[in-house]
């Protein structure tokens, strides 16, 4: 047992029981937080796997812009102590078990491919000035048509928030 | 060493906990919290494989960082959306939902 090995059990576990936990809770606040608990688990991932930029964007815009959208519209929408809305006892299994059969064709399918994975990886961290580069270049790597590409949805998206939630 | 399949494992029951919400949530901000946990999930799955199968590149990565940043533009507008319905009819439950305004 390594570090690692016990960091990766540590948080494998805290995600699924976080994720069951947003989707089974009745109260619409402890789902919020338990959404917030899983994307810290994923950026724990992300710095598992060496991914340091990628994990503290994760936690910067998820946990940090997203988290705290989803609690001020749901303090804006929803009384005290609203809890869920019954749920119809054929819909509840309906859903289970197709949440089920799909997870076990899943599970199923990844254990049974054999991947050409790379065994013995060291951990490192990629280069940010590589991302910054790689990001801004038009070259045959570069990222450039896709980042401009967002900057113009994120405008749209700006814009197109402050028009449909604008008093009229 | 941990194998790239527990990664993965990890991410499918993430992702499917994300559709048993999407299927039997009444609400329409659980039904967005189910989506982020969808949009998480591949996003978890797309750093994986670019670690574990192409350490040389880094699609993968930029991939997922994308991602990341359409999730917030589309999280945004959603919420924008909810607010105007909750303003038009007091609640924010998708059976109450079942008129346009044209």
């Amino acid at each position: 047992m390594t570090l690692e090995t016990v960091v990766f059990y540590f948080l494998a576990v805290f995600i699924a029981v976080c994720s069951i936990l947003t989707v089974t809770t009745n109260r619409i606040m402890r789902s919020a937080t338990c959404l917030l608990l899983v994307l810290f688990g994923t950026a724990g991932i992300y710095f598992l796997l060496g991914y340091t930029f990628l994990g503290s964007v994760q936690i910067m815009v998820y946990a940090g812009g997203i988290v705290v959208l989803y609690v001020f519209s749901i303090l804006l929408t929803s009384g005290k102590g609203d809890l869920a809305p019954g749920l119809k006892r054929d819909k509840f299994l309906a859903g289970l078990a197709a949440a089920i059969a799909g997870a076990g064709l899943m599970v199923f399918i990844t254990m049974k491919h054999k991947f050409l994975a790379t065994t013995e990886l060291l951990p490192t961290e990629i280069n940010i000035k590589l991302i910054g580069q790689q990001m801004l270049s038009g070259d045959k790597f570069g990222y450039l048509l896709p980042f401009e590409a967002v900057s113009i949805l994120l405008l749209a998206c700006m814009v197109g928030g402050i028009l449909i939630a604008r008093k009229r | 060493m941990i194998h790239m399949e527990y990664y993965l494992i990890v991410s499918a029951i993430m992702f499917f906990a994300g559709i048993y919400g999407f299927f039997t949530r009444r609400t329409t901000l659980t039904i967005l919290i189910s989506i982020e946990l969808i949009l998480n999930a591949t996003d978890i799955n797309f750093a994986v494989f670019n670690r574990f199968l192409f350490p040389g590149s880094m699609e993968g990565y930029f991939f997922a960082l994308f991602s990341i940043a359409i999730s917030a533009a589309e999280t945004a507008v959603a919420i924008a959306i909810m607010i105007n319905i909750y303003r038009n009819i007091r609640s924010i439950e998708v059976n109450k939902l079942d008129e346009m305004k044209w």
